[in-house]
């Protein structure tokens, strides 16, 4: 048996990824959340008397970020208030008893619940989007879909922030799924702290520098309930080999998580380089580097019979779309084809 | 001498390579068991399924934790840790999402 290292005199019950201290429960406790704390004060992420809203999928992360967000709240006081926001995909057999979960949640950390569905926003559900386009592909309407309905859902909330459960883990793989992909773009802003949304609601990754070792920790030795079950369309793509790859180098030496995310934050991208620049989407006005947003083009798709529309480079897809033009009406009836608007 | 009991859990979505089940008491026979040992038993005898997301070179995958009586394994010497009788090891997954 270890004694802690803060010398508390207690027992050592996990060893810290990030500082290879030897903590007893209390003392991890007390440093997990001063660190997210300290990132929040550090990058002045909140005004005092602001309304959040918590991402909330019912997993480990939502739910250690509302659980700790509420215990800093009243240790600090911020005078934040928070609301619980979740996306209801339409993926029966998952997302379903994962709102269980957030519903639990909100009775348990006493804040308010919104829930967003796919079906109310798009019209259409993941399990009609599956039907329709198969098990390839299926990621990129959920993926696209949820950013915005996020983005819509706090901006129909009024509120001041949207905080996300985005951890170390998670911004070390997208830094190096950005440079595997050679997304310039991306990688310049994967890593910062705040980012705007299409509302000018800014988004906010308080556990940024928090290790999913920690995370998973503190919620199991805090008991706190979590849903943890695969998505059903898409067992075992999860992470895919950025994650593979950074759990095995994580293997070898935990500080390398957060040498990757330094390197993000530290690297300049070439002004030479082509850079997109972000204007609104013409028909949604969301935020988008193209005239029309992802979403709009893959609704587009799902609404003509032709739901590959959106699937693949923009520069393909432009392609597909000039086509289209070519062949419909050209914009003078009502086809409802993007080509009219 | 007695069999060994240990009480083995998963969860974290690791049950899901379990039957689902996350509760586990089994009782090993009687010599020296590490959890070496143990992980080569567990393959064996419990796994149900898709042993490469449970195991891999003689551990647990990158990303499962393991605790022993709620002390993380990476105190315990990991792999090494000489299992002692009654034992409760939990493995827990970090790698399944919301």
């Amino acid at each position: 048996m270890s004694e802690c290292s803060r010398k508390c005199g207690s027992t050592a019950v996990l060893k810290r990824p990030k500082t290879g201290d030897k903590l007893c429960k209390e003392c991890f406790f007390e440093a997990f959340e001063n660190e997210i704390h300290f990132t929040i004060t550090r990058a002045k992420l909140f005004r005092p008397g602001s309304t959040v809203a918590v991402a909330a999928s019912g997993g480990k992360d939502s739910t250690v970020l509302a659980y700790v967000l509420k215990e800093l709240n009243r240790k600090y006081k911020y005078n934040l208030k928070f609301i619980l926001l979740s996306i209801d995909e339409g993926i029966t057999g998952y997302r379903d008893d994962s709102l269980e979960t957030v519903k639990q949640n909100r009775d348990d950390y006493e804040m308010p619940l919104k829930i967003m569905s796919y079906k109310d926003l798009y019209g259409w559900t993941m399990d009609e989007i599956v039907t329709e386009i198969g098990r390839k592909n299926n990621c990129t309407f959920c993926g696209v879909f949820r950013r915005q309905a996020l983005d819509r859902g706090a901006h129909l909330l009024k509120v001041d922030y949207l905080a996300t459960g985005h951890n170390a883990d998670d911004i070390a793989e997208t830094v190096l799924m950005n440079i595997l992909r050679g997304d310039l773009a991306r990688l310049s802003r994967c890593t910062s702290i705040i980012t705007d949304s299409a509302d000018g609601i800014p988004r906010v990754k308080p556990l940024k520098y928090a290790y999913e070792k920690e995370i998973v920790m503190y919620a199991y030795f805090k008991k706190l309930v979590y849903f943890s079950t695969e998505c059903i369309f898409s067992p075992n793509a999860y992470r895919g080999h950025a994650r593979v790859l950074l759990k095995d180098l994580e293997k070898i030496n935990p500080s390398i998580i957060m040498n990757i995310i330094h390197s993000g934050e530290s690297i300049k991208v070439n002004e030479t380089s082509k850079m997109p620049t972000l204007q609104n989407c013409t028909r949604c006005g969301y935020v988008s580097s193209q005239d029309i947003c992802k979403a709009c083009i893959l609704l587009e798709g799902l609404n003509t019979g032709e739901p590959k529309l959106g699937i693949g480079k923009s520069s393909k897809v432009k392609k597909s779309l000039e086509n289209r033009a070519k062949t419909c009406c050209g914009g003078t009836s009502q086809c409802n084809s993007l080509s009219s608007t | 001498m007695d069999d060994l009991s240990v009480t083995l859990q998963f969860s974290g979505g690791a049950e899901l390579l379990f039957d689902n089940k996350k509760l586990h008491v089994v009782q090993l026979k009687s010599k020296e068991w590490t959890i070496a040992d143990l992980l080569i038993w567990i393959k064996e005898n419990l796994l149900k399924e898709r042993p490469e997301l449970f195991l891999q070179d003689k551990s647990v995958r990158p990303g499962i934790l393991v605790l022993v009586n709620d002390v993380d394994w990476e105190l315990l010497n990991t792999v090494n840790y000489k299992i002692q009788p009654n034992d409760r090891i939990v493995f827990i997954s970090t790698l399944h999402g919301g």
